[in-house]
Order: structure tokens, then C-alpha cells, then sequence
């Protein structure tokens, strides 16, 4: 590891006299030297000692990689600069540590999800198909993914508004504490749980038949809090200054805040419902207990079974064969895509819906 | 256009809290009434009673009365939309909605309130935005949002939004403390225009723009801090700044204290 230090400058022969403000710093290199060296001793090491993961290896590379950074600065520029490059390289060490994982989940899905995933993929279902046989693909279940993830968006997003509109507008009190706290429960519900408590009320009380209705309830329940939190935490943000300037014009409290309160918080509040709906998107649990499953193409989410893309991965994968390994990752990879469309999506609407702040 | 203000006995409290006590006053129309006084002497609260927005302060709530052209503001039936309407204010930060043009700053109070036509509104911008001296420094971008404007400009186009739904009287909390002197001077000199369309009372902590102003002066104080605030007296600015009647505002005025 060679790392030089750059000595104090001004020596009696002829430089300038130091300024009692320069300190002796490592070179602007330093960070980048010290990481090489410390991957490569900790591969060193990791191939001395036969460890056969390289998760270890880079475990090891990033003590070294800390450790060294904090004493070799400690030695040349003193402690202070020391336990700033200590915090530095931890948080750089724990930024990568924490990208691992995601990285590797893409490339994995991606390179084994596109095995089968092409247009004949999305555009069939798994009707006639055996769960040996190659073909077959995730059109039913993306239909039903889509009209149960719709109408809970259609049963949650309206009620989650407008209940942070009250508690932020309106709420004073011991209704808004009771409806903060019941909010705050709701979001602790495990999926299943919410899938359960339809399940008892809607199919074995009321009789009705498994159905994507029944599932996008449950999905609705798991929905809403998030919502609430999100377009809560978008309104308070909204300077006072503004409703008070709408009030000083006369016009009504509704109408301050549909008109301004809202738009000005749009951008967040969008971004807010899309995090809530990828979270649904991906809920096995309810969706197993409420809507079943089924391999053919069922478009009316009010009757009977449907599909739906997380059921779809967890069967193809249960099946235990080839054909559905494969349509197993390539239907992980649509999912994710659709979460990412979905999230794209939001963020082109949060930026065109912004404050603009150009001259 | 403008109206005259008689308040009699009024006091404002947050929650327990008396801010402000048995303020009794006249502001004439036509006229511009200058409030100073030390901080947190309820000026702004008091300004805040004569549009009735001190109530959406959470706790906020006033007793006594004010009547502007003999109606009382605290009447029973009285809708404080209504009386926002006819009493505009101006805030101590310039605060353009973000999500609105220049334009759509200055037609919110029209548009927000949804009677207006069309045809109109176009005559209703231009004249609040040549009313607030803005007209020239923005007639060429008015579709660019409101929150581009310098801070000055901001201040001026939020007076031109308060002016276009044509009050009759105009509040001003403080609307020169964030802007340098050259923005202060034009505000200065658009509200010696405004006041001979409105009635104008301005809170200010700047004794000069007082002086410059205004035509009455009110000086407001409070024994302590945690007391409520008062009204000490009401003059013609010339009178308070030179020969007034109580010794706590020649002390005030020249320094002395606060």
C-alpha cells in the first residue's frame, strides 16, 4: 500500500514559511489508493486462507479499508481529520454494502428472467399449459395484478386523502389523536392479517365467491396508512404562509385547500401513493386467501378466481421444474418493471407537477 | 372605496393567554394608520382582529367589537370570508403561491373565489399590477411563476393579488421588514398611492417609515413580557413623533428603551 504524505511545505531553503493554518494532508488520492490496496489484501487474504466466499473478502477489504484510512490519517494530519475520514469511509463502506445486495437481486432477475420473457410471454396464459411443459406466460396473471391493484387504489387513495387532509386541516383534538393512532396500528397489520379479517367478513360470513374485489379490500386495508402517513407528512410541509395568504383573499377554507394546499403538495403526495402501490403490488398473502388463483383469463375482478404476477412467481417456483424456474424469474422481472414503470411514472408527474421555480 | 374602522374594547387571547387588552381606536379612511411598538406587543395581533384571521391561529379568539362603517365585524352571522374579502392583507414574507404564474398570483383571489369573467380578468391584472408599480417589470413574462421575482418584486406582486379583489381596506403586517431600501422605498411610495383608494394600516418596526407614511400613528406596549399588550395612544404622526402626550412613547420613539 503506498500512500506518500505530503511533508509541511516551507523548509528554510528558500520556500515560503508555512502559514500557521496549513496542516500536513494526505494526497487527494489517498481514499482511492488506500480501497485498491485494501481490496487487494483482502483478496490476498481471503485466497491465503481458502475462504470460499467473496462476500468475506469484501467484508474484510472494508475493515481494512476503514481501519487504515483512520490510522494513516491519524498518524499524518491528527485526530480530528482522522475520525472525519473514519466517518467518510464508513458511510462509504456501508453505502456499498447496502447496494450489494440490490445490485446483485437486478442482475440476477434480470439475467435469468429473460430466459423466456418476450411478447408471446406477456401476451399468454397459463390456461392449457402443464407445469412441465415449456410456454405458457403471465398474461392473466397481469390482468388480474392490474384490476386488484386498481381498485384498491380506488377504495384507498380517496379515503387516505382525505383523512390526512382532515387530520392536518381539520383535526383537532382527541378524534385526531384516536385517528393518528388507529393509522399508526394499521400500519403494523401483517398482510395475512388483513387477508384473514376479509376472508372471515367477506367469504365465510357474507358467502361471496373468491373474487380480485375481495382481494383488492385487503390490499386497500394494507394501502391506506401509508397513504395517510405520506400525504400527511406532504401537507404539513405546505407553508403556512400560503393558506393564510388564500384566507386573507377571501376565499373559503375548502377552497384554499383544494386550490392551493393541494397543488403545492401534489408532486409529494403522488410520489407517496406510488411507494404505497408498489408495496401492494407485490403482496402474496391476501391474494393467495382471497382471490385463489386461476390459469386462465379472467377479466371481471368481481367474479371468481384470477390471476395475479406474486401468486404466478410462487407457484411456478412450488411446481419444481425447469419450464417453471424460468417463467418463475420472468415473471419477477415483469413485476419489478412494473413497480419501476409505476415508480417512473410518479416521479414524471411529482416534476411536472412541482413548484416552479424558473425565472 | 375606502371605510373607516372604530374598534371598542377588544381583547385577543391564544388559548388562556391574553395577548392583547381593551384596545380601543379609530382608523380614518382614506388614511394611512402606522402601529409601532416593541416586540411581541400584540401589533400584528391586533391587525390580525380587523380581518378576523387572528381566529385561525389554533385557540385564537377575540371579545369586543369592531365595526367597520358601523358593522360589527364579531356580529353574530357574520362570515369571516366575507369579511376577508372587504379587508385584504399584505404579510410581513412576500408569499406568491408557487404553483401559480405572475398572472394567476394576481387573478387568484378572482379566480380562487370562481365569480369572475373572463374578459375581465385580463383588465382586473393589469390594473392591480400597474397599481402595485409592478406592470412594467413583468408584462412580458406573466405566464413565468411568481416565485422567480426578486423578494421586492414578490412583496409588490402579493400586494397586486390584495388589491385585485378591490378591498376596502388594506392590512399590512410589517411588508417592508424583509426587503432591502430600494424595494422599501417603492412599497413607501405605492402606499401613499394606494391611499387614496383605501384605507391602509401598516405595522412597522421602522420608525422613519413611520414618520414617512403614515398619517396617524398608533403606539402599542406591554408592561411585561407575559402581559398583554396595549394601546398607549393614537395620534397624528406629526404629534407623536414630535410632542407626544404620554412620556413612554417619547422614550420609545427616541430610544430610550425597547
Amino acid at each position: 500500500m503506498s500512500t506518500t504524505t505530503v511533508k509541511p511545505t516551507g523548509t528554510p531553503g528558500g520556500k515560503p514559511a508555512p502559514s500557521e493554518l496549513q496542516r500536513a494532508r494526505l494526497p487527494r488520492w489517498a481514499p482511492y489508493v488506500i480501497a485498491v490496496g485494501s481490496l487487494a489484501v483482502g483478496s490476498g487474504i481471503g485466497l491465503a486462507a481458502d475462504l470460499s466466499s467473496r462476500l468475506q473478502w469484501g467484508l474484510i477489504s472494508a475493515i481494512l479499508f476503514v481501519g487504515v484510512s483512520y490510522f494513516l490519517a491519524a498518524s499524518v494530519e491528527g485526530t480530528r481529520q482522522a475520525k472525519d475520514r473514519l466517518a467518510t469511509s464508513l458511510v462509504w463502506v456501508m453505502f456499498l454494502l447496502a447496494v450489494v445486495p440490490l445490485a446483485s437481486l437486478i442482475f440476477e432477475t434480470v439475467q435469468r428472467g429473460t430466459k423466456v420473457f418476450d411478447g408471446y410471454f406477456l401476451s399468454h396464459s397459463m390456461g392449457v399449459v402443464a407445469d412441465d411443459e415449456p410456454g405458457g406466460g403471465i398474461y392473466h396473471a397481469i390482468i388480474g395484478t392490474l384490476e386488484q391493484v386498481g381498485l384498491a387504489c380506488l377504495i384507498a387513495v380517496p379515503i387516505g386523502l382525505l383523512t390526512a387532509i382532515y387530520l392536518v386541516e381539520y383535526g383537532r383534538g382527541k378524534l385526531a389523536k384516536a385517528v393518528t393512532f388507529f393509522v399508526d396500528v394499521m400500519t403494523g397489520i401483517p398482510s395475512i392479517v388483513a387477508g384473514l379479517f376479509v376472508l372471515s367478513f367477506w367469504i365465510l360470513i357474507l358467502g361471496f365467491d373468491f373474487s380480485g374485489w375481495a382481494g383488492a379490500m385487503a390490499l386497500s386495508i394494507l394501502m391506506m396508512p401509508v397513504v395517510v402517513r405520506s400525504t400527511e407528512e406532504m401537507l404539513k410541509l405546505v407553508p403556512n404562509e400560503l393558506r393564510e395568504a388564500s384566507l386573507a383573499l377571501g376565499v373559503p377554507k375548502w377552497r384554499t385547500i383544494l386550490k392551493v394546499v393541494l397543488p403545492t403538495a401534489i408532486g409529494g403526495i403522488t410520489t407517496g401513493v406510488m411507494l404505497a402501490v408498489a408495496r401492494i403490488a407485490g403482496e402474496t398473502a391476501p391474494v393467495l386467501l382471497l382471490v385463489w388463483t386461476n390459469p386462465f383469463i379472467n377479466t371481471d375482478p368481481f367474479n371468481g378466481p384470477q390471476g395475479s404476477l406474486p401468486l404466478y412467481i410462487y407457484q411456478q417456483y412450488a411446481s419444481g421444474t425447469n419450464a417453471g424456474y424460468d417463467r418463475a424469474w420472468a415473471a419477477a422481472l415483469a413485476l419489478i418493471a412494473f413497480i419501476m414503470i409505476l415508480n417512473l411514472v410518479a416521479r414524471g408527474i411529482a416534476r411536472w407537477k412541482a413548484p416552479k421555480t424558473g425565472r | 372605496m375606502a371605510k373607516r374602522i372604530d374598534v371598542s374594547g377588544l381583547n385577543a387571547y391564544y388559548g388562556s393567554h391574553k395577548a392583547i387588552e381593551d384596545i380601543s381606536m379609530t382608523v380614518e379612511p382614506r388614511s394611512v394608520t402606522a402601529f409601532i411598538g416593541p416586540s411581541g406587543c400584540g401589533k400584528s395581533t391586533f391587525l390580525r382582529t380587523l380581518n378576523r384571521m387572528h381566529e385561525v391561529t389554533p385557540g385564537g379568539r377575540v371579545d369586543g367589537k369592531v365595526l367597520l362603517d358601523g358593522d360589527d365585524l364579531y356580529g353574530s352571522g357574520v362570515d369571516p370570508v366575507n369579511v376577508r374579502r372587504t379587508i385584504g392583507m399584505v404579510f410581513q414574507r412576500p408569499n406568491p403561491f408557487p404553483t401559480m404564474s405572475i398572472y394567476d398570483n394576481v387573478a387568484a383571489g378572482l379566480k380562487l373565489n370562481g365569480s369572475y369573467k373572463k374578459s375581465e380578468l385580463n383588465d382586473v391584472v393589469e390594473k392591480s399590477l400597474k397599481g402595485a408599480n409592478l406592470w412594467n417589470e413583468v408584462k412580458d413574462r406573466l405566464n413565468k411563476p411568481g416565485s422567480g421575482l426578486s423578494g421586492g418584486q414578490q412583496q409588490r406582486l402579493c400586494i397586486a393579488r390584495a388589491i385585485a379583489v378591490e378591498p376596502q381596506v388594506l392590512l399590512m403586517d410589517e411588508p417592508c421588514s424583509a426587503l432591502d431600501p430600494i424595494s422599501t422605498l417603492a412599497i413607501e411610495d405605492l402606499i401613499g398611492e394606494l391611499k387614496e383608494r383605501f384605507t391602509i394600516v401598516i405595522v412597522t418596526h421602522n420608525m422613519q417609515q413611520a414618520a414617512r407614511v403614515s398619517d396617524r400613528t398608533a403606539f402599542f406596549n406591554l408592561a411585561a413580557v407575559g402581559q398583554p399588550g396595549k394601546l398607549i395612544e393614537i395620534d397624528e404622526t406629526e404629534r407623536i413623533f414630535s410632542n407626544p402626550s404620554v412620556q413612554a412613547t417619547e422614550d420609545y420613539i427616541s430610544g430610550r428603551f425597547g
